[in-house]
């Protein structure tokens, strides 16, 4: 029951073997049974949750159902959803109630999927660990002393654990890729632009992506079906033709020419991670792929631009939290400025404000040529390496996370070496590309994720290499010890 | 030019090495302006632990500066597209109902905030 794919409860649901209120009362069962020890969700609300799923069988009943009604779907605490509480991790929204749905929920809700609730993540997406979330740190499914990745930790740890069959997230610099690697599940962040950000509460603009979370590929397909497509709400919003994502997902790979960038297994690189992600490689060789040797020059400096660019546009986004027209306001205050001072003060984590801080010095008069500009430049080089690469290559591959999960508490207090999780993540957010992260092995019974990065537009082509993997091997399919 | 921006941009005048690459370390003093301009109060705890990170932050951001980009476009959009323009018509309701109540403090239709002016 618990490793069926999307396709198979929505076959199910079609004939009746059990209801979409039976399905989501018995995930909402085992969210009750499992949350307290892991903290995936922040809010969960039966009663809302069950209503969706009644509406559901009635659209089943009536004949009107669509590959995902009554499926129940996880939804990371960043989509604002009409009537929940939307906290986005921070005591700033605590008690922020959504007036409207994001475009990503609506989307869901058009189709019929059950919201079964909302799921914890780093304060404002700002971390790689899910532990500078105000609502406390989620625990890693395969060990609970272990850190989920970050920032969609909670959507991470809820499905490691199944207590949901799919699960949304946001990915600024890894957020999406970072935990399915670490707990040991399928993630894709599509190319910049084709999941509407409308209702997605914003971090850094230009770089924030919405995508799925599931056990497969197959899963992952179904999903994208639903959350993409044109949105004028959404100035960044691509306008192309509607794609069926799943229509490729069993052409052959053979000839496949896979890149493989030498940046990606330097220094820095567990040698146990790179041994799982040889024999991944491997794997596609006797699939009939071609393997290639590229370069990434500039990769090293996807860290540094991306801690000019993301605090920046944070900075600026953040700036909304005044404690005027929503989310907290201090309680006592002398007049206006101390009433700001304080209400952002007592209201953003320590993670957050440390961002806010470095993306108010870059852009500051005097400094924003220097870093800001100078950010923007070399993120065009960054860029540019991926469009040489893909004259060579059909698609690149290498790890999706430097090392298997690492302790809670280990990184916390140095925030550099918690930067260094996301070294082959994020320079696919400056370049806007598609990637996911696939389960590829263990390494001391923690799961390890292959990333594959494709061209713009190609998640159809992604979604068809990450499925001949999933065809031919059951990593993805294995589940923590005490989940399963 | 405001007053505070004004001595950053003094204080940094020194931040060019012989080989004039730009290096950077965040003084307390800055972090008390900086995050001034972000309207955050910072504890004189908090800055002195601030004041350590921050610099490590800013040490990784220079990596960027020995890099050549003369005649490199700066890229703000990951597909370079251009800013959609709609027509300048009406689309929501009024939601004056549904706004209202998600503020901290307000009175009849209107958000309360301290007395500005006197």
């Amino acid at each position: 029951m618990l490793n069926l794919s999307l396709q198979s409860l929505s076959s199910h649901l079609e004939k009746k073997t059990f209801s979409s209120v039976e399905l989501s009362q018995f995930y909402l069962e085992r969210i009750k049974h499992h949350n307290p020890s892991l903290n995936a969700f922040i809010t969960i609300d039966e009663e809302k949750s069950l209503l969706m799923a009644t509406k559901a069988d009635e659209l089943i009943a009536r004949g009107q159902k669509l590959p995902l009604t009554g499926i129940p779907i996880a939804q990371k605490d960043i989509f604002c959803s009409q009537g929940w509480t939307t906290t986005c991790g921070s005591k700033m929204l605590e008690n922020f109630i959504a007036p409207y749905d994001a475009m990503v929920i609506e989307k869901f809700n058009e189709v019929g999927a059950v919201n079964i609730g909302k799921t914890n993540m780093d304060e404002f997406a700002m971390g790689s660990s899910n532990e500078t979330s105000y609502f406390g740190p989620v625990k890693n499914p395969w060990n609970l002393g272990l850190v989920p990745g970050g920032s969609s930790g909670g959507s991470a740890a809820a499905i490691a654990a199944r207590l949901a069959p799919a699960a949304t997230g946001t990915d600024t610099g890894g957020s999406i890729r970072q935990p399915a690697s670490l707990c040991g599940f399928t993630g894709l962040k599509p190319t910049y632009g084709l999941v509407s950000r409308y209702g997605m509460i914003a971090f850094a603009s230009s770089l924030d992506q919405a995508g799925p979370m599931a056990i497969s590929a197959e899963d992952c397909s179904l999903m994208m079906n639903v959350m993409t497509g044109h949105d004028q709400r959404d100035s960044t919003s691509i306008e192309r033709d509607k794609e069926d994502y799943g229509g490729k997902l069993n052409s052959s790979i053979k000839g496949l020419k896979i890149g493989i960038p030498k940046e990606f297994f330097g220094e820095g690189l567990d040698s146990s991670v790179q041994t799982v992600i040889d024999s991944a490689i491997d794997e596609y060789k006797k699939l009939g792929a071609e393997i290639i040797e590229i370069s990434l020059p500039n990769n090293h400096l996807a860290i540094p631009v991306y801690y000019v660019i993301a605090p920046a546009e944070a900075s600026s986004n953040l700036s909304r939290y005044d404690g005027v027209r929503y989310g907290y306001r201090t309680k006592e205050y002398d007049d206006l400025m101390d009433m700001y001072f304080k209400t952002r003060q007592e209201g953003f984590g320590e993670e957050v404000k440390r961002r806010i801080l470095i993306g108010t010095y870059v852009l500051s008069a005097g400094y924003y040529d220097a870093y800001y500009l100078k950010a923007q430049k070399i993120r065009r080089l960054i860029s540019e390496d991926f469009i040489e690469a893909f004259k060579k290559c059909d698609i690149i591959m290498g790890p999706s996370a430097p090392s298997v999960a690492f302790k809670a508490g280990e990184k916390q207090e140095d925030p550099l070496a918690m930067y260094m999780q996301d070294i082959y993540t994020i320079s696919t957010n400056l370049a806007g590309l598609p990637a996911m992260s696939i389960p590829a092995g263990f390494v001391n019974d923690l799961p390890v994720g292959l990333q594959l990065i494709g061209n713009y537009f190609s998640e159809a082509k992604l979604l068809n290499i990450a499925h001949s993997f999933q065809k031919n091997t059951d990593w993805h399919l294995q589940s923590a010890k005490g989940f399963e | 030019m405001s007053l505070v921006n004004q001595c950053i941009i003094t204080d940094y005048l020194n931040i060019f090495t012989k080989t004039g690459v730009f290096i950077m370390t965040i003084s307390k003093k800055d972090i008390e302006k900086i995050a001034h301009l972000a309207r955050i109060n910072i504890s004189q705890g908090e800055t002195e632990k601030l004041e350590k990170k921050l610099d490590g932050i800013m040490s990784l951001i220079d990596k960027m500066q020995s890099i050549n980009t003369d005649n490199i476009q700066p890229m703000s959009h990951a597909l370079d597209i251009s800013q959609p323009l709609r027509k300048d018509e009406v689309t929501e309701s009024d939601l004056r109902k549904k706004i209202l109540p998600l503020a901290p403090e307000t009175e009849k239709s209107l958000f309360i905030v301290p007395q500005v002016i006197e």
